[in-house]
C-alpha cells in the first residue's frame, strides 16, 4: 500500500483505512499494511476478522483517522437509561436510535448497518445518514446495548442516546399523516381536473346532456371527499382564527373553496350553470403541499438542532463511599445524597457540595462569568459547570427540576410562554384582503341582479374563486422553505419561519459577551516582561494543575521547559520554586507582593485582564494578563449589524469592569454595556424591551436561555448550552460569524415574500376585474389560478436568499 | 358513450387501490429517508454478510 513520490521528497505511506499519510514515525518496514493510528488499525482487524474486507472496494470512503472514546458505554444497560431510551419490539427484541457522531457518506450506511450483525444477538442495525441516527435492534438475552455501542465507538463513530425520541415518534406520525393526505389530495384533484377536461372539450365541441350531468356528479363525488377529508385543515383553520377574532390566511382559502364547492353542488343538482370541483380540489392539493414544504424544512432545521442535544454527557460517575471503586449510571439515575466523582474537564451533573478535592469550575455557560472560580471542600457547586483541573468528590442535593439548572429551565419555559405569536407580513395583508374581496362580491352580486338576474350568483362566486389567495398563501411558505433550506447548507438552523420575517425588521439587538462576542476561553493576553523569563515560569507552571498553567504553555509552545525544584502551590493563589538557580514566584499580585525584598509600586493592569505577577530572586521581574479574547470578527460583523440599522446592546453576568473593556473594543458606548447581569434581569431587560419593538437576543449559555426564549427571536451559538439551544429559534453553526448572513438572508427573503405577495395581489386584481365585468368564464378561472400559483413556486425557487446553497 | 358508465368507476376504483397502497408505504415508513436508501442502492454486495465472532 506505498505510494511513490517524486525525488526528494521520501516515499509516502498511505494508511491501510483511511487513506491518509502515516507519520514517519509510525512506519513499520516489514508490515504490508500501514496504519496513521491505532484506530485505523483496530477497525482495519475488525472489517478483516468479520470478513467485510469489500469495504475497501468502495469508490467512497471515509478519508480521516479512527478515533475512538474508548469509553464502556456501561450507562447505556442501566435501568433508567433502558426505561428513558430502550422500547420492546415484537419477538422479544429491543429497539432504540443512537445518534452517531461523524456518520456523513456512503461508506459509513456500509460500515453501521453491517459491523453491529457480527455480534450474536443484533437483529439490525438502520442508519438514517441525514440524521446521523441508527436504529437498533437487538435480542437482551444475548447481547447488551452497550456492546453495540463499544463496537461503533470502535469504528469511529461515537454513540449517544437520543433524547428526542418520543418527540420524534409523534412527529414522524404526523408528517407520515400529512403525506397520505396530500396522496389522497392529490388523486382526487388529478382525476377531478380529467373529468373537467372532458367537461371543457364537451362545453367546445358539444356533448350530450345526459353524459354531461354524469360527469358533473362524478366530479361532485370527487370533490366532496377531498374537502371533507385533507381539506378540513383549512376549514378548521378558519374557525380556529375567527374565534380568536384575527383574521389568518385560512379565511380566505376556506371561504373560496366552501363558496366554490356549494355552488359548484347546488349547480349540480339544478342542472344548470358552472361547477367549479376543478379549481376546488387543485386548490386543497396545491396548497397543502405548500404547507408540508415549510412544514418540512423547519422540522429539518429543528430536529437538527435538537439532535445536537443528544451530545450533552448521558453519563455520571457515583461511589458508594469516597473509597468504593465508581461506577457510570445515566445522569438520568442521579439522585440527592449520592456522592459523584467529576474528573477535570467533565461536566458536573447535579447540585452538591464538594466533599473532597480542590479545583477551579468555569462557570460561564451558567453565569456568564468568564474567570474560572476556584473551589474546594464545602463549596458548593452547580450542573452545567465544568470542572477544569482536579478531581472531586460532590456529594449531590438537588437533581433534575430541583437544580438550579432545572430552576433557569423552568424560568424558559415560562419566558417561551409568554412570547407573543409573531404576525406574519402574510396575514397582515390577510385582513385588508378579505374585506376587499367580500366587499367586491356583494357589490358584484347587487350590479348583476339589476342587470342580468341569473348571472348575479355565478359572477359573486367566480369572483371569490379567482381572488381566492392561493398564490398569496403559496408566496410566504414557498419562498421561507426555500430560505431555511439554503440556510441549513450554511450552518444557520432556522426553527421557525416567523423568525426570518422578524429578522429583517430593524430593532434592537442584545448580546451575551462571554461566548458570543468573545471566545469563552481564558489565554494569555497580555505579557511584560523579558524573555528570559518565559521558560521559567513554565518550568513552574509545568508543576501546576491550574488553568492559567495551561494558558502560558499554549502561548509559547516553543519555548523550553527546564526543571524546577521545590515546587509549591498555594491553593488558588500562586506557585514558587526554584528553577536554574533563581528563586521563582508567580501568581495573584496579594501572593507574589508578600513574596518580594520591597513594596512594588501599584502596576496598572487593562480592566477585564486577570493580572499574574512573577517574582525572581525578590524583584518584579514581568506580569501577565489573562482573559477572555474577543472574537476575531466580532468588530467587523457588528459594526455592520450597526451599518444595518440594528441597535446593539451588550448584556452580559460577567464584571462590570470586564463588560467595559470587551465593549470598549468592539465599538459599544459605555451606555450599551451592562455587566454584572443575573439570568432574571437579563430577561427582564428582554422583556422591556420587547414591548416597544422587536427584540433580537444573541447568546450561547444557560443564562441567557431564558432572555432567548423571551425575544421575538432568539439566537444560539455554536458550543453553547442545550438549553439556550433548545429555547433558540435560530442556531449558528459558524458562531458569531454566522450573524451577518443570517440577517441579510433575512432581509433578502422578505423581499422574496413581498414580491410574490405583490404579484398574486395584481394577479387578482386582474382576475377580479374580469370577474366582476361578468368577463370570466370557469375555463379562464381555471386556467389562472394554477398559472399564478405557478409563476410564485418559480420566482421562489430561483430566488437566492442565502448564500452558500447552489441555484 | 355508455361504456362511460363502466369504465370511469372501474378507473376511479384503480385509484382507490393505487391510493391504498400508497397510504401502506407511507405508514411502513417508506418515505421517512429519502437519502439513505439512495445509497444502500449503489452497494450491491448483499450477499456478503459479516461472520459472526
Amino acid at each position: 500500500m506505498r505510494t511513490a513520490e517524486p525525488l526528494l521528497a521520501p516515499p509516502r505511506v498511505a494508511c491501510a483505512h483511511c487513506g491518509l499519510t502515516v507519520p514517519e514515525g509510525l512506519v513499520e518496514e516489514d508490515n504490508p499494511q500501514q496504519f496513521c493510528c491505532s484506530g485505523c488499525r483496530a477497525v482495519w482487524d475488525l472489517i478483516h476478522a468479520s470478513g467485510l474486507e469489500r469495504y475497501y472496494d468502495l469508490p467512497e470512503r471515509r478519508e480521516a483517522p479512527v478515533r475512538p472514546s474508548g469509553s464502556a458505554f456501561s450507562e447505556f444497560d442501566h435501568e433508567a437509561f433502558q426505561a428513558l431510551y430502550v422500547t420492546r419490539g415484537s419477538g422479544g427484541l429491543s429497539q432504540t436510535e443512537l445518534y452517531l457522531e461523524g456518520v456523513h457518506c456512503a461508506s459509513c450506511v456500509w460500515l453501521v448497518e453491517r459491523v453491529p450483525l457480527a455480534i450474536p444477538g443484533v437483529a439490525f442495525a438502520e442508519l438514517d445518514v441525514t440524521r446521523s441516527l441508527v436504529r437498533l435492534g437487538w435480542d437482551p438475552a444475548r447481547t447488551t446495548l452497550a456492546a453495540i455501542a463499544r463496537y461503533l465507538d470502535a469504528l469511529g463513530y461515537r454513540a449517544h442516546p437520543h433524547r428526542g425520541l418520543r418527540t420524534e415518534q409523534l412527529r414522524r406520525a404526523e408528517d407520515r399523516r400529512m403525506l397520505v393526505q396530500i396522496g389522497v389530495a392529490g388523486a382526487l384533484a388529478g382525476n377531478v381536473m380529467l373529468v373537467a377536461l372532458a367537461l371543457y372539450a364537451g362545453w367546445f365541441s358539444g356533448m350530450d346532456a345526459g353524459t354531461s350531468r354524469y360527469f358533473r356528479w362524478v366530479s361532485l363525488a370527487l370533490t366532496a371527499p377531498s374537502l371533507l377529508g385533507p381539506g378540513r385543515v383549512f376549514f378548521r383553520g378558519a374557525w380556529v382564527s375567527l374565534r380568536a377574532r384575527t383574521l389568518h390566511m385560512d379565511v380566505p382559502v376556506a371561504l373560496a373553496l366552501g363558496a366554490g364547492f356549494l355552488r359548484g353542488a347546488v349547480n349540480t343538482l339544478r342542472d344548470a350553470g358552472p361547477v367549479y370541483f376543478d379549481g376546488v380540489a387543485a386548490l386543497v392539493f396545491l396548497l397543502l403541499v405548500g404547507r408540508f414544504l415549510q412544514h418540512r424544512a423547519q422540522r429539518a432545521a429543528t430536529s437538527s438542532a435538537e439532535l445536537l442535544l443528544s451530545m450533552a454527557p448521558s453519563s455520571a460517575r457515583v461511589r458508594e463511599d469516597a473509597g468504593a471503586a465508581p461506577r457510570e449510571v445515566p445522569t438520568e439515575a442521579v439522585l440527592p445524597g449520592m456522592l459523584l466523582e467529576v474528573r477535570a474537564g467533565e461536566t458536573v451533573a447535579a447540585d452538591g457540595v464538594i466533599e473532597q478535592g480542590r479545583t477551579s469550575l468555569d462557570l460561564s455557560l451558567l453565569s456568564g462569568e468568564s474567570r474560572p472560580v476556584e473551589a474546594g471542600p464545602g463549596d458548593r457547586v452547580y450542573a452545567a459547570t465544568v470542572n477544569r483541573t482536579g478531581t472531586l468528590l460532590i456529594r449531590v442535593d438537588a437533581t433534575g427540576e430541583a437544580s438550579r439548572l432545572g430552576r433557569l429551565l423552568k424560568e424558559v419555559e415560562a419566558g417561551a410562554r409568554r412570547r407573543a405569536p409573531m404576525v406574519k407580513l402574510a396575514d397582515r395583508l390577510t385582513a385588508g384582503f378579505v374585506g376587499v374581496v367580500l366587499l367586491l362580491a356583494v357589490l358584484t352580486w347587487a350590479y348583476w341582479t339589476r342587470v342580468n338576474p341569473s348571472h348575479a350568483l355565478d359572477n359573486a362566486i367566480a369572483l371569490l374563486i379567482v381572488t381566492c389567495p392561493c398564490a398569496l398563501a403559496l408566496a410566504t411558505p414557498l419562498a421561507i422553505t426555500v430560505a431555511v433550506g439554503r440556510a441549513a447548507k450554511a450552518g444557520i438552523l432556522i426553527k421557525s419561519g416567523e423568525a426570518l420575517e422578524a429578522l429583517a425588521r430593524p430593532g434592537v439587538m442584545f448580546l451575551d459577551k462571554t461566548g458570543t462576542v468573545t471566545e469563552g476561553r481564558t489565554v494569555l493576553a497580555e505579557w511584560v516582561g523579558p524573555e528570559w523569563i518565559k521558560p521559567l515560569v513554565l518550568a513552574l507552571e509545568a508543576h501546576s494543575p491550574h488553568p492559567l498553567a495551561a494558558g502560558f504553555r499554549d502561548a509559547w509552545p516553543a519555548v523550553p521547559v527546564p526543571d524546577a525544584s521545590g515546587v509549591h502551590s498555594t491553593g488558588g493563589g500562586g506557585v514558587e520554586g526554584s528553577v536554574s538557580g533563581h528563586r521563582v514566584a508567580l501568581g495573584s499580585p496579594a501572593f507574589v507582593g508578600a513574596r518580594l525584598d520591597r513594596v512594588a509600586p501599584p502596576l496598572p493592569t487593562s480592566g477585564d485582564l486577570t493580572p499574574v505577577w512573577i517574582m525572581v530572586d525578590g524583584r518584579l521581574a514581568a506580569r501577565a494578563g489573562f482573559g477572555d479574547p474577543v472574537r476575531a470578527e466580532a468588530p467587523s460583523v457588528l459594526a455592520n449589524l450597526r451599518a444595518r440599522g440594528m441597535r446593539l446592546r451588550l448584556l452580559s453576568g460577567d464584571a462590570p469592569s470586564v463588560v467595559a473593556a470587551v465593549g470598549a473594543r468592539t465599538g459599544f458606548g459605555p451606555a450599551d454595556c451592562r455587566g454584572g447581569v443575573s439570568p432574571e434581569e437579563k430577561l427582564a431587560a428582554v422583556e422591556a424591551a420587547v414591548r416597544h419593538e422587536p427584540v433580537v437576543m444573541v447568546g450561547d449559555g444557560v443564562n441567557d436561555a431564558a432572555a432567548i426564549a423571551r425575544a421575538t427571536v432568539g439566537v444560539a451559538l455554536r458550543g453553547g448550552a442545550e438549553a439556550s439551544l433548545a429555547a433558540a429559534d435560530v442556531y449558528l453553526e459558524a458562531g458569531l460569524a454566522g450573524l451577518l448572513p443570517l440577517v441579510c438572508g433575512a432581509e433578502r427573503t422578505l423581499r422574496v415574500i413581498r414580491r410574490n405577495i405583490a404579484f398574486s395581489l395584481l394577479y387578482n386584481v386582474a382576475g377580479a376585474t374580469l370577474a366582476v365585468t361578468g368577463i370570466i368564464n370557469p375555463l379562464i378561472a381555471a386556467i389562472m389560478m394554477p398559472l399564478s400559483s405557478l409563476t410564485v413556486v418559480l420566482a421562489s425557487w430561483r430566488s437566492r436568499t442565502f448564500e452558500g446553497g447552489s441555484a | 358513450m355508455s361504456v362511460l358508465y363502466l369504465v370511469v368507476p372501474v378507473a376511479l376504483l384503480l385509484v382507490g387501490v393505487a391510493l391504498a397502497a400508497f397510504a401502506w408505504a407511507v405508514r411502513r415508513g417508506q418515505f421517512d429517508d429519502l437519502t439513505t436508501p439512495a445509497m444502500r442502492a449503489l452497494q450491491d454486495d448483499s450477499e456478503q454478510k459479516p461472520r459472526p465472532r
